[in-house]
């Protein structure tokens, strides 16, 4: 369970986020919509614990995140950011591995159920077969993939997902949204979803929180939120949204630009 | 890498750790060992080690041990420092060209050793002698002028603009050891002149024993940062959200560092690109993991200034060269090719 109560922040006098809340119940996945500047990454931020909000906040599993150490919030929950670089030639497996970091003492080597789970998490994003190459020659899509594996093999029970589809291509979308959706299915892992790519919100979201300016302007179940008017609210664009009985949920063509 | 063989993860850490360090170990004891037998009168190893004939006696004894084995351990401890040094700050500001050097941080040390020497200033910091103290302090204070500079914006600042920083830091630091220089005498500005090169003409145990507690400390901080070193590699929020402690992590990195920074420059002046080129080398033998990387790069740091300093003692003999110039003539050439390899 993952929770914002009334979360506020600015960076110096300009107000970034105002009064936000919303519930992610556990084993659902909760998509963040909202266009650039709207506060998404900061909200993530805040929610991971990284960047501390100046009023209001956030609980995982009803504990306040602010009196968990870095460590205690890692083993409940994980996150994968837009795009991951590493300096140094890391394998596959080591990046994986670097997931158990929160549940391994000081000075304590990864061990052989530490490799198990690594190689678990790796088959269960079809990875596998990669795990022995080196991170930085990957595709995208297989980085983006691998670091999802890492996420599992840290706390597979709860992931913040920051724009984990943008700088991929339309099958590597849908590889992931797919292979999200199966996660959930099977592992229960509840997810917070940021991203600018309205059908794969709703191909891959139960629920949507829809921010602009720091506020949110609508939130609860994909197809009550996603409508013309919230859309036209949030992007200041006219779409045409319906529900497309071959892909099994509602889809948005943008048409123009409102004014 | 030999990651080829499907050994569980932890037997194959196990071995490749045990590797590391008996591998470079052996170099680095090795080289230990050789280069106090080289030198302009013979001596033989089992001779110096012989029980045969008492210390006062045995003239290869008292060449190996006093004359020939603190410059010799002074050298591996340099050359240890500036690695691990380099290894750290390369981690840290995930940037495979920042060392002790290239960023000023060893400019930042002269100038503090500088000032203690040519103003005679003799006070002893919690135990620590005046020149390794100021030393320390100067590393410091141009660390924490590098800090400050990486961490301003919230993303960090880019590899040319750190670079950059540290050109711009150690032309001001130059220009200030000119200015303490100028307040010298005749004498005192030869000396610190051969010392601003690179030097390694110490004599006797003494000014390795006054960095024993610098060392000691910057040690204990070492080994507290190689698997955090690992995740930082991939980011600051990256790090924090696998949890680890970042803030906590940066400082006792970059207080380790300046420590062993400081206390080297306090031996032998600044002693270049040692701090670039070990941790570059050793990276492409045991790979990427920092638990192999910091105990290889210190070793394999241990034994290259060790043999560099035996170049430096017999390439023109009876002449000798300060260390500093063979470093840089070897490590310059290789930093220009780091350069055009990631541009």
């Amino acid at each position: 369970m993952l929770r914002a109560a009334d979360v506020s922040f600015s960076y110096e006098a300009a107000p970034v986020l105002h009064r936000v809340s919303f519930v992610v119940s556990p084993g659902r996945i909760v998509g963040l919509l909202g266009p650039n500047g709207s506060g998404k990454t900061t909200l993530l931020r805040i929610m991971a614990g990284t960047l501390s909000p100046r009023s209001g906040s956030v609980q995982i599993d009803e504990a306040d995140i602010s009196t968990l150490s870095r460590r205690d919030v890692a083993k409940r929950l994980a996150v994968v950011p837009q795009e991951t670089h590493s300096t140094f030639d890391f394998t596959v497996l080591d990046i994986v591995l670097m997931g158990r970091y929160p549940h391994l003492g000081a000075f304590e080597l990864e061990g052989g159920s530490d490799l198990a789970i690594a190689r678990d998490a790796l088959a269960a994003t079809g990875t596998l077969a990669l795990e022995h190459r080196l991170f930085a020659t990957l595709s995208g899509g297989e980085k983006q993939r691998v670091v999802i594996a890492g996420a599992l093999a840290q706390a597979s029970h709860a992931l913040l997902l920051d724009e984990p589809t943008a700088s991929l291509d339309l099958g590597y979308q849908l590889a992931i949204a797919q292979l999200l959706t199966r996660l959930n299915h099977d592992r229960g892992t509840t997810m917070l979803v940021s991203t600018h790519d309205l059908n794969f919100a709703a191909s891959l979201c139960s629920e949507l929180v829809l921010i602009r300016d720091g506020r949110i302007i609508a939130q609860g179940a994909t197809d009550v939120v996603l409508t013309v008017s919230n859309v036209r609210a949030v992007y200041d664009v006219d779409a045409e949204v319906g529900y497309n009985a071959r892909a099994g949920h509602v889809t948005v063509i943008p048409i123009a630009r409102a004014h | 890498m030999s990651r080829s063989s499907p050994l569980p993860a932890r037997t194959d850490l196990r071995r490749r750790l045990l590797l590391t360090y008996g591998g470079f170990g052996i170099v680095a004891i090795a080289a230990c060992l050789a280069a106090p037998l080289v030198g302009s009168t013979r001596i033989s190893l089992a001779h110096a080690f012989s029980r045969s004939a008492p210390f006062a006696d045995n003239v290869d004894a008292q060449i190996f041990f006093l004359a020939r084995l603190p410059r010799v351990l002074a050298a591996a401890i340099i050359g240890a420092s500036l690695a691990v040094s380099g290894a750290v700050f390369q981690a840290l500001l995930r940037n495979p060209l920042a060392s002790p050097d290239t960023l000023g941080v060893s400019g930042g040390a002269a100038l503090g050793a500088m000032v203690a020497i040519t103003f005679h200033i003799d006070v002893t910091l919690f135990g620590v002698p005046s020149i390794p103290a100021a030393s320390f302090l100067g590393s410091l204070g141009a660390l924490a002028i590098v800090y400050v500079l990486a961490t301003a914006r919230r993303r960090g600042l880019s590899s040319t603009t750190l670079l950059l920083a540290g050109v711009a830091l150690n032309a001001f630091f130059s220009a200030l050891v000119l200015f303490v220089q100028y307040f010298a005498d005749f004498a005192e500005t030869f000396r610190s002149v051969r010392w601003l090169m690179g030097s390694l003409d110490v004599a006797g145990y003494t000014p390795i024993v006054a960095v024993i507690p610098l060392l000691a400390l910057s040690a204990a901080g070492f080994a507290t940062l190689p698997r955090a070193l690992d995740l930082l590699s991939l980011g600051g929020d990256a790090a924090a959200v696998r949890g680890v402690n970042v803030r906590r992590t940066e400082r006792v990195a970059l207080l380790s560092a300046s420590l062993a920074t400081g206390a080297s420059v306090s031996i032998a002046g600044p002693i270049s690109f040692v701090g670039i080129v070990v941790p570059h080398l050793v990276r492409l033998i045991v790979g990427a993991d920092h638990r192999l990387v910091l105990p290889a790069s210190a070793l394999a740091g241990a034994a290259l200034l060790v043999g560099c300093d035996v170049a430096a003692r017999t390439l023109f003999s009876p002449l000798e060269i300060p260390v500093g110039v063979i470093t840089a003539l070897v490590g310059a050439p290789f930093f220009l090719y780091l350069l055009m390899r990631r541009s």
